[in-house]
């Protein structure tokens, strides 16, 4: 890896590292939130942007990730940090059976799509029918703040868990980016039948890169879990998150490694601004986000991290 | 050696027989030529020799070895590596990134495979375009992208579906060496060609297919002169007119 590839994740995870020092606990609750919508914006990003397989059901990684670190808390009294990692387990293993399902079956395009918001639906029912899940009225963590449990006094400590997780995830695309895996996960997204013809595997490239999408996504969902310690099945399921990771990484730039990052931070800020504007109009903040994304998509398809690219190359070769 | 072996090969479209009980062997170290009429289900046959289609029926043997149910990729690991009649370039990536997915398939490190694609890059002319976006090439430049990433995957067949369609005169004859510095290199070739010029050029032996069945096979020049073929082109009478015609002249 080179220095210039490093270079703006270092400052960005740096800078948003230091804000505990001056910033308020109302700027802080901002940034964790919307540094978890970030991280699962990465997981949806490397099956979406590297990977071309637009899904829009990552509500049912995110939503395993957290029940799954909640309810072995609360139901079978397990460490915090293990129910976390076994959380990140079960949702790569969500993702790789939700794929196994579709790929296998050829599925592509917008029937992927599809499936993927079915398969979260199904699991948003379940959950809010069934007795371990707390059903509709939800589930509780209880609040017990220590570093073994999990929960932080100061809103700093889960920032900084936050941060050192899409620092993982950074570091981890990157490589990805730059090796074996990455350029045969672009193929298939550029041309299937090229790719097969050049001796790579779809089906399983597609498997590794949705496993790895749930891992990342669904540890996103056990960080939510642990930082307001509810979760119902309107949350945990819900198509809000399924809708926000994948507007933050378009919005941001696919297939890029901090596009997903940037492009969270801008949605929350201009949704933070707006409900503080508007708040008495509910919804606006997500009426606005679909004008951002068509906004996107119709002028920056590289998304503000591509724009940025290009502003830069554009002033280095005058 | 028989390197590729196709058996009593079949392929049914719905009604359509595309491919009709083929047989044909490719020695190994040869320059086989696969020609025949708009139609005949060359492409059909490169399909189920490469494992993009199943046969209906037959078997296809690669070093003497059955490959008939192995998936693409997996012949593509043995050796097998097929260019398509209609590009498929990955759009969005340079033309270096391009050849590398080829490379990768022998190579696991980055800087091995860019190499790789680097070499094959020079030896196919498109060194000075490595950075191009695969998008912005001419046709003769995505015909030589094609065979560059076949060739990066380090193949022991390369089939080779018209990669000299679309070209003008001058290019197919910039690229006739490159074809014979590849087989000289030991990399045999099976190539779907209507351009006769380089058939003759270049083929050691000659397969033609019309309708789906093999109808013909031997030297370039036999084959031209065989009166089936030259009916399966120009339709039924036509080699007794030639002859005809010929002979008026003579
Ligand atoms: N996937 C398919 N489904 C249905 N019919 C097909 C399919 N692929 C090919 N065919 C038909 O099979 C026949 C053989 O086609 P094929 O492409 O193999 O011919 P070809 O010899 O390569 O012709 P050309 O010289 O024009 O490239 C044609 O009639 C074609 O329309
Ligand atoms: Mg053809």
């Amino acid at each position: 890896m080179k220095a210039r590839d490093i270079l703006p994740l270092a400052l960005l995870l740096g800078a948003l590292a230091l804000t505990p020092l001056f910033a308020s606990n109302l700027l802080l609750n901002f940034l964790v939130s919307a540094l978890i919508i970030a991280l699962g914006a990465q997981g949806w990003n490397l099956l979406g942007g590297y990977g071309g397989q637009l899904s829009f059901g990552h509500a049912a990684l995110f939503g395993t990730g957290a029940y799954a670190t909640a309810i072995l808390q609360t139901t079978f009294g397990v460490n915090a940090w293990v129910g976390f990692a076994c959380g990140i387990a079960l949702a790569a293993l969500t993702g790789w059976m939700i794929g196994f399902l579709s790929f296998r079956a050829r599925l592509r395009g917008s029937y992927f799509a599809l499936v993927t918001l079915a398969f979260a639906e199904v699991l948003r029912i379940l959950a809010n029918a069934a007795g371990f899940t707390g059903g509709a009225a939800g589930l509780l963590i209880k609040l017990e703040p220590s570093f073994a449990n999990f929960q932080f006094a100061s809103r700093a400590g889960m920032l900084w868990v936050v941060l050192a997780c899409i620092l993982g995830v950074s570091l981890l695309t990157l490589w990805i980016d730059r090796g074996r895996f990455g350029a045969q996960l672009v193929a298939v997204r550029e041309n299937e039948d090229a790719a097969r013809a050049l001796g790579v595997d779809v089906l399983a490239t597609k498997l590794r890169a949705i496993a790895l999408s749930g891992a990342i996504t669904g540890a996103a969902g056990g960080l939510y879990a642990q930082n307001f310690l509810y979760l119902d099945a309107n949350i945990a399921y819900g198509t809000w998150i399924s809708v926000e990771v994948l507007i933050a990484a378009i919005v941001g730039g696919l297939g890029t490694v901090l596009g997903p990052v940037v492009g969270a931070l801008a949605l929350h800020g201009v949704g933070e601004v707006t409900k503080g504007l508007l708040g008495w109009m509910t919804g606006v903040d997500l009426m606005l986000f679909g004008v951002i994304l068509i906004a996107a998509v119709a002028f920056v398809p590289a998304g503000l991290v591509g724009a940025l690219r290009r502003l830069r190359m554009r002033r280095a070769t005058p | 050696m028989i390197l590729l072996s196709v058996e009593g090969l079949s392929k049914r479209f719905g009604g359509l027989l595309a491919v009709d009980k083929a047989s044909m062997a490719v020695p190994e170290g040869s320059i086989t030529g696969l020609i025949g009429p708009n139609g005949a289900g060359k492409t059909t046959l490169f399909a189920l020799a490469s494992g993009f289609l199943e046969p209906s029926a037959g078997r296809v043997l690669f070093a003497g070895e059955d490959v008939t149910a192995e998936p693409p990729h997996r012949r593509a690991r043995r050796g097998i590596a097929r260019t398509f009649q209609i590009v498929q370039p990955f759009q969005g990536l340079t033309v270096h990134e391009n050849i590398a997915v080829g490379a990768y398939l022998r190579h696991a490190g980055r800087q091995a495979a860019l190499d790789a694609a680097r070499a094959v890059a020079e030896e196919v002319g498109l060194a000075p375009l490595l950075e191009t976006p695969a998008a912005a090439l001419t046709v003769a430049g995505r015909k030589r992208l094609e065979l560059a990433r076949a060739l990066a995957t380090a193949p022991r067949l390369l089939l080779l579906d018209e990669v000299l369609a679309g070209l003008n005169p001058s290019e197919v004859r910039d690229i006739l060496p490159v074809l014979r510095a590849i087989r000289a290199r030991g990399v045999t070739i099976l190539m779907i060609e209507h351009v006769m010029q380089a058939v003759m050029n270049l083929c050691d032996h000659v397969h033609v297919l019309a309708q789906g069945r093999m109808i013909a096979e031997g030297p370039p020049r036999a084959v031209c002169n065989d009166a089936a073929v030259i009916e399966a082109y120009l339709g039924h009478g036509a080699a007794a007119r030639m002859r005809a015609e010929g002979g008026a002249h003579a």
